[in-house]
């Protein structure tokens, strides 16, 4: 048989508050595995108070080929920056 | 370094360059990262497929000679720290892999590559390991040396490699550290226990300046990677760091490098020492030192004895989530 076990995606959550961010990947057959499988790799020194697991075949990326048009469009909108607005000193911090 | 003898592809000079290849290079001197779904020269990516999978197999073989020493810890204490250590190792095995197949390549062909000796570990690991005071020297002298290696590749142009090198450097001060630690220990005991440390230094000096690779004059795929920032020094560079620093922590622990010639060069501003005897790096290498046969040996029947648990556990999670997908369809 030996079939490869499946590659996951793990994600981390560093401290209560953060984001879940992504740590890197691993091998298990199934997803509490891949839970079980993630602590002992990616948390060996208390780097997380919680832990997400997802197939990597699961996940959807933009391709790196459309980075220009994909982000062009936000380019041109300075007025979505606060830095954009002039604001006289006399009206105090905003 | 844990990565020593790795062929790079291709070296073209700009002319001989396409558009895409030049507007590539021009990213790696602007020091951007490379991120795997995006274009690169074949000769990159092939290169690093042997470069990480090198390293990545050295981690885990590099488990095999301190695994030896941790029934027989001298303490409760050393053995959960040697545990620990080991642990780590396998830990930057896999963070190492992971970089590897992120390139197109899969875990079971880099291991079947290994299996198969097609694919190198670092020579290091093919020395014997005889007494507990090696357990000190590998931790300050091997990990030292990796830790030269490592520090450097963190700024590497791959991101999924950086990003490994950056954890790994995290846990690797702990493993130096407790290597130097033993080997204060020993040198601090008994006149016997001092001689083990000093039996020790003398078996790994050399194999540990094997570590950095053959001497830049003999080291023919250095420019390309240096050029991809694949390799950030030379090997030659690594290897007088590593001396540099090393002498003065045998002379703090009263041991002497087995270096007749060892001698500070005060205009280089560093000490001149005697080379490895490189036909010994290349015979390891080739398959022939002491152990080889050994570590190989206990690494494919770790992966055989184990295929019956690997294949239950695939089976046991197809039958969980064919059960679930029923359960889903009976309650519709
Ligand atoms: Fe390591
Ligand atoms: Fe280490």
């Amino acid at each position: 048989m030996s079939s490869e076990w499946p590659l996951w995606e793990i994600f981390i959550r560093g401290q209560h508050g953060l984001n879940h961010r992504h740590v890197g990947s691993l091998h298990a057959p199934d997803a509490e595995m891949a839970i079980r499988n993630a602590r002992d790799v990616y948390t060996r020194r208390n780097e997380g108070v919680s832990i997400w697991v997802v197939r990597s075949n699961d996940i959807t990326a933009s391709s790196p080929s459309e980075k220009g048009p994909l982000y062009d469009p936000s380019n041109s909108k300075v007025y979505r920056h606060p830095t954009f607005y002039d604001i006289p000193d006399e009206v105090g911090h905003m | 370094m844990y990565a020593q003898l790795v062929k790079s592809e291709g070296s073209k000079t700009r002319e001989e360059m396409t558009p895409e290849e030049i507007a590539f290079q021009d990213r790696i001197d602007r020091n951007e990262k490379i991120e795997p779904k995006e274009w690169m020269p074949e000769g990159y990516r092939k290169t690093l497929i042997r470069q990480i999978g090198q390293h990545a197999h050295s981690e885990i073989v590099g488990q095999l000679p301190e695994g030896n020493w941790i029934t027989r810890a001298p303490t409760l204490e050393r053995k959960a720290i040697l545990l620990a250590k080991v642990q780590d190792e396998a830990g930057h095995g896999l963070y190492l892999y992971c970089a590897a197949e992120t390139l197109g390549v899969s875990r079971d062909e880099l291991l079947e590559a290994l299996h198969s000796g097609k694919m190198k570990y670092s020579s290091i690991f093919n020395y014997p390991t005889l007494t507990w005071a090696d357990m000190g020297a590998v931790g300050w002298l091997v990990d030292g040396a990796a830790i030269m290696n490592q520090v450097p590749l963190q700024r590497t142009s791959y991101g999924p490699y950086s990003r490994a090198m950056i954890r790994i450097c995290k846990e690797e001060s702990f493993h130096q550290r407790q290597g130097y630690d033993i080997m204060m220990k020993m040198c601090a005991g008994t006149p016997e226990q001092k001689a083990m440390a000093q039996d020790a230094l003398n078996r790994f000096w050399y194999p540990a300046l094997m570590m950095f690779g053959p001497s830049d004059k003999d080291s023919v795929h250095s420019a390309q990677s240096m050029a991809w920032k694949i390799k950030m020094n030379t090997n030659d560079e690594l290897r007088q760091k590593f001396v540099d620093q090393t002498v003065p922590q045998a002379e703090y622990l009263g041991l002497t490098v087995p270096d007749p010639d060892l001698k500070w060069n005060e205009e280089k501003g560093g000490y001149d020492f005697s080379e490895p005897d490189w036909s010994e790096f290349f015979a390891v290498i080739a398959g022939n030192g002491p152990c080889n046969a050994e570590r190989l040996g206990a690494r494919v029947k770790a992966w055989e004895d184990g295929a019956w648990f690997r294949d239950g556990l695939m089976a046991h999670a197809a039958k969980a989530s064919e059960r679930a997908r029923a359960a889903r369809h009976a309650a519709e």
